[in-house]
């Protein structure tokens, strides 16, 4: 069976083109030294000087960045403990809809899951006083909500291949169960922990909507910043931040896919 | 049969399971908990204030219960949210556009992405992984940021325009940005690795001896895609659609960003009524019935999930 793949492979290269060359562009446009964004006006590093000068860029740069940290330990944790309880677990009480509380935070509408989190920080406030206000600690509660769902999927998929002659060996030799666990499943997860933690941390970076509802006046996230400029139009110096953030995520990528890599062979 | 599997050890393994109960109390009630208390619990609170009335206090909106005797409680209970909601030309229009730029862009992505996650799932091995990557990066990068490189490019002086001037191919610029057609353009780009990946799952477990079969006996292979290939990918497509669907149906960032004032979309609605009107009780309802809505194709795709899970 002979058939041309030239149409095909054109399909494919019009795919990865219409995904890429919007984000490129930006990156090109943020090294533009003409303040009129779509007019290249020669090359210039100018609009990533005056970002390092902007403070309340940085300041929200920096919330944002302990938030996503906070975030993805605990959401790793929790993930892996969910993963655990759903492929060692076995059968057991309300499994059904343990597994749709971890599949339902994956799709349901960013306005729905915060709208109904402050809803509930108002009412526990109102009934037992805490959380005091909103900010860090509502918005990082947020968003372990939905990163350890994904965390989940990505730990899951892990422990479900893995061979478990290992585990069962060291338990049949008389290790106690949290010994194996820590010593033989915790190394043989490592890569998936370590990408469910890449993972939650870029997508606590990324939240706008969820963060708008539950955060408070004092606290402005990176992505709130960037909208309300945004919705001003667009700015040299947004494309810059734009191209710091694309660098910085695509580099702990590509670093955490070849550290995978090395340990597969 | 999942509980079966879930224990394949030796009998002797799972007699000590046995042991493992404190721990095994902690391991499966600490997450738990967690999403009951912080994903589960907060629906019940939704559900609870969409029935209340707003008012001009902290919190801004009235309770549904008061004393107003030494032993008479009295509940008040407010449906006008809802049967606005219902009733209301403003959104019930909300509703259906909503519904339909997710079936527009539902199909928009199933184009774009079948013939990507086919040429993926039958290229060369060593290629495969690259390929994949390549999916999957602009998932991991800043959501945000992806939709706002649209404005640069959609807007009347934009990049597009600029191009598409210089080479002739127009003579003024076109009105893209801020209309539904840039809409379906930022909701494909965004949503695009949602439909490829599952579907390059699906594809790539695919008998493909039954493909040579098909050629052997003297189908073409059009009609061997159309006949043996495509029914065989049906859960990949629909597994795919729904996870590019229900988000889509309440997505804020995209029609607000790129959308125009008559790209009505439920989300934006809610968040107009939340942040703008202050009226919290009608956000929930919109919320609920958003909610209903999705409730359908939720159901299927964790069905969808379950039935991956046993195999």
């Amino acid at each position: 069976m002979k058939t041309r793949r030239w149409p095909l492979y054109s399909l494919l290269a019009f795919g990865y083109a219409f995904l890429y060359v919007p984000v490129l562009l930006l990156v090109v446009y943020s090294f533009n030294a003409s303040r009129l964004v779509t007019v290249w006006g020669g090359f210039s590093t100018h609009w990533y000087g005056e970002l390092l000068k902007n403070t309340q860029i940085l300041d929200a740069a920096w919330l944002s960045v302990r938030i996503a940290t906070v975030n993805a330990t605990l959401a790793t944790i929790l993930g892996s403990l969910a993963a655990m309880a759903l492929v060692r677990g076995g059968r057991f009480r309300g499994r059904g809809g343990f597994e749709l509380l971890l599949t339902a935070p994956l799709v349901m509408p960013e306005v729905i899951v915060g709208l109904s989190l402050l809803l509930l920080f108002v009412a526990m406030q109102h009934g037992i006083g805490w959380p005091d206000g909103r900010g860090f600690t509502t918005i990082t509660i947020a968003h372990i909500t939905f990163s350890m769902a994904y965390a989940t999927v990505v730990i899951r998929a892990r422990l479900a291949q893995m061979d478990r002659s290992l585990e069962e060996a060291a338990l049949d030799l008389g290790a106690r169960p949290l010994v194996v666990y820590l010593r033989i499943t915790l190394p043989l997860i490592a890569p998936a922990l370590l990408s469910a933690w890449l993972l939650a941390f870029t997508l606590s970076l990324d939240d706008l909507v969820i963060a708008s509802f539950v955060a408070g006046p004092a606290s402005t996230t990176l992505p709130m910043v960037v909208y309300s400029s945004v919705r001003l139009g667009v700015s040299p110096q947004i494309n810059a931040l734009a191209s710091l953030i694309l660098l910085f995520v695509s580099l702990a990528v590509i670093i955490a896919g070849l550290v995978m890599a090395r340990r597969r062979d | 049969m999942i509980a079966i599997s879930g224990f394949s050890g030796t009998l002797f393994t799972r007699l000590r399971a046995w042991r493992w109960q404190p721990g095994r109390l902690v391991n499966i009630g600490l997450p738990y908990f967690w999403l009951l208390l912080f994903f589960f619990l907060p629906f019940v609170i939704v559900f609870q204030i969409s029935l209340a009335e707003p008012q001009i206090a902290q919190p801004p909106y009235t309770a549904l219960t008061e004393w107003v005797d030494e032993a008479v409680l009295q509940v008040r209970l407010n449906l006008g949210n809802f049967v606005l909601v219902v009733e209301d030309e403003l959104y019930r229009a909300a509703f259906l556009n909503s519904l339909w730029v997710g079936l527009v862009s539902t199909l928009g992505c199933l184009l774009i992405g079948y013939p990507m996650a086919y040429a993926i799932a039958t290229a060369p091995e060593r290629w495969r992984v690259i390929l994949l990557m390549m999916i999957i990066l602009p998932f991991w990068t800043s959501f945000l940021i992806r939709v706002y490189a649209w404005i640069g490019i959609l807007k009347g002086n934009g990049l597009l325009n600029n191009f598409l001037l210089a080479l002739g191919l127009i003579d003024e610029p076109l009105a893209i940005l801020h209309t539904q057609t840039a809409v379906y353009i930022g909701v494909v780009y965004s949503y695009l690795p949602f439909m490829v990946l599952p579907l390059y799952a699906n594809l790539s477990r695919l008998d493909l001896t039954l493909l040579e079969a098909a050629a052997d006996l003297g189908c073409r292979p059009w009609r061997a895609f159309l006949r043996v290939t495509l029914p065989l990918s049906l859960p990949g497509i629909l597994a795919g659609s729904l996870l590019v669907f229900i988000p889509v149906v309440g997505e804020f960032v995209i029609p607000d960003l790129l959308g125009g004032p008559d790209s009505l979309m439920v989300g934006r609605m809610l968040w107009t009524e939340f942040f703008s009107n202050k009226d919290w009780p009608l956000a929930s309802a919109l919320a609920l019935v958003l909610l209903a809505l999705l409730v359908v194709p939720f159901v299927a795709l964790q069905r969808w999930q379950s039935r991956l899970d046993a195999h």
